[in-house]
């Protein structure tokens, strides 16, 4: 059976490779410690599942020193120029395309069928995550048709890989070290304490005001862990359940379905949620961080409003 | 209290602009030694959810693709692309993508879209250069405000489609949640509770793309003013 490991070999060669580049780039001062980097992320995809955890983490420490104290260097110039290029995209016309829309199409084939193949009963692939190992089916023969249309030398995708990967940076590593800090105040019960503390501190005796403190909380919480998953059970088991439908007679599907919804603008907001607001902001190569952030605060704010007022609306009718 | 030393520790960070892996791995392993548990414990916590959280990093298997693809001229094709269809603008192209994005999340389609797979290579090109047909030559505080535009348009479109569909993380988390508490609900029923916020989202940023427009053709006007005014004092 195929598993996510399949996907992990994948993404663990492709990080050993864009080491080796660095490691061979005898231009950049840096080249060491850019290649323990993608080096040391190269083995957490490669043998991570077979480590003690204790390795692992001691990995990740390591990747953490390599950046704090030794620095890493970013993006290489592009190997090619706009002259090169504007003549290439001449040349191909919207061909270029057919590569980048292969990753969607086949992405979506697989999604639709692997799931029913079967090979001497036992299933082609573990469905639970169908979607991300259609993606790298996707990607892999998206791969091959890029080489066998373009025709480029053969170091091309790994040097071009590295040339995109350098400028994301550190970044790249930062939503899995936040999935980790998450872990970390799950261990030592963040949550309830901030649930204890909300409800000390804020009046909850109008059904208007404990709308209002389960959606603005939601939002608010999330933009500390960076996830509205985990910031769902606390909330709920805070205000939500206990007040809105306990206590008040609030309707349990739309306060849960409206008050995760109100989290989402918790995650438009925060740097926490790394890959939607920061690893973006770097891929792009925006000089500001917090670009991508600053053009949704708008959309978040209203759209918390206008969750309030649904929640407030509906949630009470029965 | 001593276990909320982690989430000080993040605030203070991010405010004082230190590396945020640094900032965040010390807000991790300062949690966990607050909560009482031995160092070898919390490292190993640590190293177990970094290796279980591995499948967010699987997006950048794209990198060599899209690389190959740029080197090739793929942002340059898709500039020329847009550069033909005279009715796009930045806010209307983006306001298309929105409504695509959504749609297909709401599918469960939600890898279609993406920053490194689409919003690069494909979406951002675009609409930079749908602004450059209608506006003339971007100032690169301009072009950057675009591309934040872009990334922001892909999250917004997957946040608020996704939860229509009966089979994505969040409804079955509230499911499980609920479960646990002893109450029944339908994953359908929950789906069915997103849709109008998804709506909402829709009317809230589709406006704004649109407002975006006037509002890019405004400040390509005044960097203009301003570079042909530096030019005249040029020649004085």
């Amino acid at each position: 059976m195929i598993t996510l490991d399949f996907v992990f070999i994948l993404m663990g060669l492709m990080m050993a490779g864009i080491a080796i580049v660095n490691l061979r780039d005898r231009t950049s001062a840096k080249r060491y410690n850019n290649a323990a980097f993608w080096g040391i992320y190269a083995t957490t995809f490669l043998v991570g599942s077979h480590l003690p955890n204790f390795v692992n983490g001691t990995l990740v420490i390591a990747m953490v020193l390599i950046v704090a104290v030794g620095k890493l260097r970013g993006a290489p110039a592009e190997g090619t120029t706009r002259v090169d290029r504007e003549a290439s995209a001449a040349r191909w016309g919207n061909k270029l395309f057919i590569p980048a829309l292969t990753i969607p199409a086949v992405t979506l084939l697989g999604t639709l069928t692997l799931k029913r193949i079967h090979l001497g009963g036992v299933a082609l692939i573990d469905a639970k995550q169908v979607t991300l190992i259609s993606l790298g089916f996707g990607i892999a023969v998206a791969l091959i048709v890029g080489l066998v249309m373009l025709r480029p030398p053969v170091t091309a995708p790994i040097v071009e890989a590295r040339r995109l990967m350098d400028a994301v940076s550190w970044a790249a590593v930062l939503p899995q070290m936040l999935a980790a800090l998450g872990a970390m105040f799950t261990l030592a019960g963040v949550g309830p304490l901030v649930a204890g503390i909300i409800q000390r501190w804020i009046p909850l005796d109008t059904a208007l005001i404990v709308v209002v403190a389960y959606t603005v909380g939601m939002a608010l919480f999330t933009s500390i862990m960076g996830n509205a998953l985990a910031a769902f059970p606390v909330m709920t088991a805070g205000i939500g359940l206990p007040l809105i439908v306990h206590r008040f007679g609030g309707d349990v599907v739309i306060m849960a379905a409206v008050g995760m919804l109100s989290g989402y603008s918790g995650t438009l907001i925060t740097p926490m949620a790394a890959n939607f607001n920061i690893v973006p902001a770097a891929l792009l190569e925006l000089p500001d961080s917090n670009a991508v952030i600053k053009a949704q605060i708008p959309t978040a704010i209203l759209l918390l409003v206008a969750n309030t007022a649904i929640m407030y609306f509906f949630v009470y009718r029965k | 209290m001593l276990p909320l030393i982690g989430i000080f520790i993040v605030v203070a960070g991010f405010a004082l602009r230190l590396n945020p892996l640094l900032v965040v791995a010390t807000a991790a392993i300062a949690t966990g030694l607050a909560a009482g548990h031995a160092l070898v414990d919390v490292v190993s916590s640590f190293g177990k959810a970094f290796i279980d959280s591995r499948s967010v990093a699987v997006v950048w298997l794209a990198l060599p693709v899209i690389g190959l693809l740029e080197r090739a001229g793929l942002k340059e094709r898709a500039r020329t692309v847009i550069a033909r269809i005279h009715v796009a603008t930045t806010g209307r192209l983006l306001l298309a993508y929105l409504a695509v994005r959504q749609l297909t999340s709401a599918l469960g389609l939600t890898s279609l879209g993406g920053h490194p797979q689409m919003v690069r290579p494909l979406i951002a090109p675009m609409a930079e250069a749908a602004a450059e047909n209608h506006w003339g030559e971007l100032s690169e505080e301009t072009r950057n405000r675009i591309r934040a535009h872009a990334a922001a348009v892909d999250n917004i479109g997957l946040f608020f489609g996704e939860d229509i569909f009966i089979a994505i993380g969040s409804i079955l988390l509230i499911r499980g949640f609920l479960d646990q508490s002893g109450i029944h609900v339908e994953p359908s029923a929950l789906a069915l509770w997103a849709i109008p916020t998804a709506v909402c989202a829709f009317i809230v940023h589709g406006t704004r793309l649109l407002l975006l427009d006037r509002s890019l053709k405004l400040a390509c006007e005044r960097d203009h003013d301003r570079g042909a005014a530096a030019d005249a004092a040029g020649d004085a």
